[in-house]
């Protein structure tokens, strides 16, 4: 640790720091960016894990967590507006390459404008939008901001803050694309972007040259709701952004607050939790098996992923009483002991699955239309996927020791012997990251096959008061789900409601590096790219 | 669910009475019969889904629930070629103006279902600075289905429960969908002619 301060007082001797669990220095803004670069290149903090803008009424800026992908050492930064009203932060897009999308979103939610940013536009709201929601100042006045039913107009324009030598600041009014591109629109209402995401893709004949693209067509505002609800309330949201990681995500919200109570959750508790996520990932993989067959045209394919999908409904269903929204973990623990017949189900599905396995790559993956629209196509090379944050099985397929099970092993995984599935060869092409998901359930199984019958007795939940506030201060907690890191940052002045609670969803960044791996390939590839990305849309918008 | 509780609905059973009582000739009330059936059992659904409910309608299609055996597994995915729309999911402020002009495109006679919450009321997002509280602001509503998500039974309910709506309409005559649209606009008179 003394390293890193040693490296910042020297290009800042200004900057504060506060130990904790994840170090957090605070840099004045006009040091900002020189930190940035030597915490990057001097200290190999190569991954931008979370940023997003907070507001604490008096000062408003920006909250950045960095990780260093060789050592998984966390360092987090605040960096805080000089001014609220006039705010501008310096960007960091040229250092992390994920940093592009964070801070439009940043700017969407709060108005901070980001200096040097090549391409200022709203993120997830309509661009006509007035105010900036997350604000603590924000006007709700809904005839502000009524019900248009018209198309939002100059959707082509941008701008940038650029800063000249000299230090004064210019705004520079451009657009996205060239005026002689010829734009074609997909979504957001199309089949295959698996959900409601919209692509700007400027083609030349059938070869991408390059998409834009435009989120916000589920954005349903939760980290504002969550700000106007007590904890408990805050957990249902979870299960509603990547429904399919609803136990995984929950999980990370939980810890998250039961780390600020200092509540130690019972071991039953946690072997449950870890089934249950293990189970999830199992189901998720299986969808994204039978969409991306199902958007290649294996129709076939995808009844038998969606035939083993329906048995680990089936054994959710019994214990949690849901489907989809499952509402099993609670502060604490979980909600309900597990069902008499879960250890039977889950050794009967055990079982089979391998034999399952078995089938689907004898269906599709050495299928000569497979590999030839997979194997090569939508190349993600290791150092983008570091730099735009990409985790999960997308960014082991690009060779990225991601697994935040391995790296910053939470709940019981430390314990577990299970492998973390990446592709040493860095192919990072869309046929990897397909076979990566199937390997992982493999792995998955394994680790259901050492818990099943190792359940313990006891307490399925802590605990708890019956009203739950939290001390001031912050803290972060990251899981992994089943496309990659999910990261919880609560922030807390000791009342009931939480300040500001940030939820960094891996979908995010795969969607940020949809340009970069579709450019140079056929527009049809552009669906293969996208679903086996794997993206859950209402996970980007939250 | 027992027999009686499925034909428990008011306004179906009100449609019938007016229908019974202003009289239909025999020619064209045969006809209608024939062509409501043949139409309440080849709806074909317009896939528009936003969010979870979404995952639950392709588990209608997979063969655990199996919705071929209603005639409502052709799947379109454009909204020329369907029947109805069923909302799956959340409609925020950017999605409206996409949503109604998808519900314009689509061919008379035409349907829709609001399926889960957040279709029918905003749901848990209500609150939410840019959700829409129900997708009927902006379009008319033929059946409301709770949930979240509903399960794939709860959506075969909503689905046979169009059928039965649809089997009781006059085609001929008075074709009282384009009736229901005009009350609509009526009702909201800054969405009609928006698009």
């Amino acid at each position: 640790m003394t390293s890193i301060q040693e490296t910042i007082s020297r290009l800042c001797p200004t900057a504060t720091y506060e130990e904790g669990e994840i170090l957090l220095v605070t840099v004045p803004d006009a040091q900002w960016h020189a930190v940035a670069l030597a915490l990057r290149d001097k200290l190999h903090f190569d991954t931008l894990a979370a940023l997003f803008g907070v507001d604490r009424k008096e000062t408003m800026g920006c909250m950045y967590y960095l990780n260093n992908s060789e050592t998984n050492e966390m360092v987090s930064v605040r960096v805080d507006c000089p001014d609220r009203d006039d705010a501008l932060l310096h960007s960091v897009a040229d250092v992390w390459h994920v940093a592009n999308f964070q801070e439009r979103e940043a700017y969407d939610f709060y108005g901070i404008r980001f200096i040097n940013h090549p391409d200022m536009r709203r993120m997830f709201l309509r661009n006509d939008w007035v105010g900036y929601p997350l604000r603590k100042d924000y006007d709700a006045n809904p005839e502000l901001n009524p019900i248009r039913l018209t198309d939002e107009e100059h959707e082509d324009d941008t701008f940038s803050i650029v800063e000249a030598a000299d230090g004064t600041l210019h705004r520079i009014d451009g657009k996205v694309f060239a005026p002689d591109d010829y734009v074609v629109n997909i979504g957001p209402q199309h089949p295959s972007t698996h959900g409601v995401m919209r692509y700007r893709t400027a083609i030349d004949g059938e070869t991408i040259k390059k998409v834009d693209v435009v989120s916000g067509y589920i954005h349903r505002g939760i980290e504002k709701l969550c700000e106007g609800m007590t904890y408990p309330q805050t957990l249902f949201f979870t299960d509603r952004m990547d429904y399919m990681s609803a136990h995984q995500n929950r999980h990370a919200l939980c810890m998250c607050i039961e780390k600020a109570l200092g509540i130690e959750v019972p071991r039953r508790a946690q072997v449950i939790r870890v089934m249950m996520d293990e189970l999830m990932r199992i189901s998720s993989h299986l969808l994204s098996y039978g969409c991306t067959t199902m958007d290649m045209g294996a129709t076939t394919a995808f009844f038998y992923g969606f035939r083993e999908r329906e048995e680990i409904l089936k054994i959710f269903e019994k214990t949690c009483g849901a489907r989809m929204s499952l509402h099993y973990n609670v502060i604490g623990g979980v909600a309900k002991d597990l069902h008499p017949d879960f250890v039977e189900d889950v050794k009967r599905f055990c079982a089979a699955m391998p034999k399952h396995l078995k089938e689907y790559h004898k269906l599709y993956t050495g299928n000569v239309i497979a590999v030839g629209r997979m194997k090569g196509i939508g190349v993600l090379t290791k150092e983008d996927a570091i730099s735009y944050a990409v985790t999960g099985p997308s960014g082991r397929a690009s060779g990225v020791h991601c697994d935040c099970r391995k790296a910053h092993p939470y709940s019981i995984y430390n314990e577990l012997d299970f492998n973390e599935v990446v592709d040493d060869n860095a192919s990072g092409d869309s046929f990897m990251r397909y076979y990566l998901r199937l390997k992982e359930i493999e792995e998955s199984v394994k680790i259901l096959e050492q818990l099943v019958d190792n359940i313990p007795e006891g307490d399925i939940c802590a605990k708890v008061p019956k009203i739950i506030k939290l001390p001031a201060g912050h803290w972060y907690q990251q899981v992994e789900a089943s496309r990659g890191t999910f990261g919880v940052y609560i922030e807390s002045d000791g009342g009931k409601n939480p300040l500001r609670m940030h939820f960094q969803s891996p979908c995010f960044n795969l969607v940020g590096v949809m340009d970069t791996c579709c450019r140079n390939y056929l527009i049809a590839d552009l669906i293969t790219i996208g679903a086996t990305l794997d993206f859950v849309i209402p996970d980007i918008d939250r | 669910m027992k027999y009686e509780d499925f034909k428990d609905n008011e306004t179906l059973e009100q449609m019938v009475a007016e229908l019974n009582a202003s009289g239909t000739n025999v020619v064209v009330g045969k006809l209608d019969d024939l062509i409501n059936w043949g139409r309440a059992n080849s709806l074909w659904p317009f896939c528009f889904g936003t969010s979870c409910c979404a995952i639950e309608f392709m588990c209608l299609g997979a063969a655990r629930y199996d919705m071929a055996r209603f005639g409502f597994e052709v799947a379109r995915n454009s909204p020329r070629q369907a029947d109805y729309i069923m909302v799956q999911g959340t409609i925020v402020h950017r999605m409206a103006p996409v949503l109604r002009r998808l519900y314009e495109q689509l061919a008379e006679p035409k349907y829709v279902i609001a399926c889960g919450a957040c279709a029918v009321s905003g749901g848990p997002f209500k609150n939410s600075y840019c959700v829409l509280p129900g997708v009927d602001k902006i379009l008319p509503v033929d059946v409301y289905l709770p949930g979240c998500p509903p399960r794939p039974e709860a959506m075969f309910y909503a689905l046979m429960q169009l059928q039965r709506k649809i089997k009781v309409e006059k085609f001929f005559g008075g074709a009282n969908r384009k009736e229901k649209r005009r009350e609509f606009f009526e009702q909201h008179p800054e969405m009609a002619g928006a698009i």
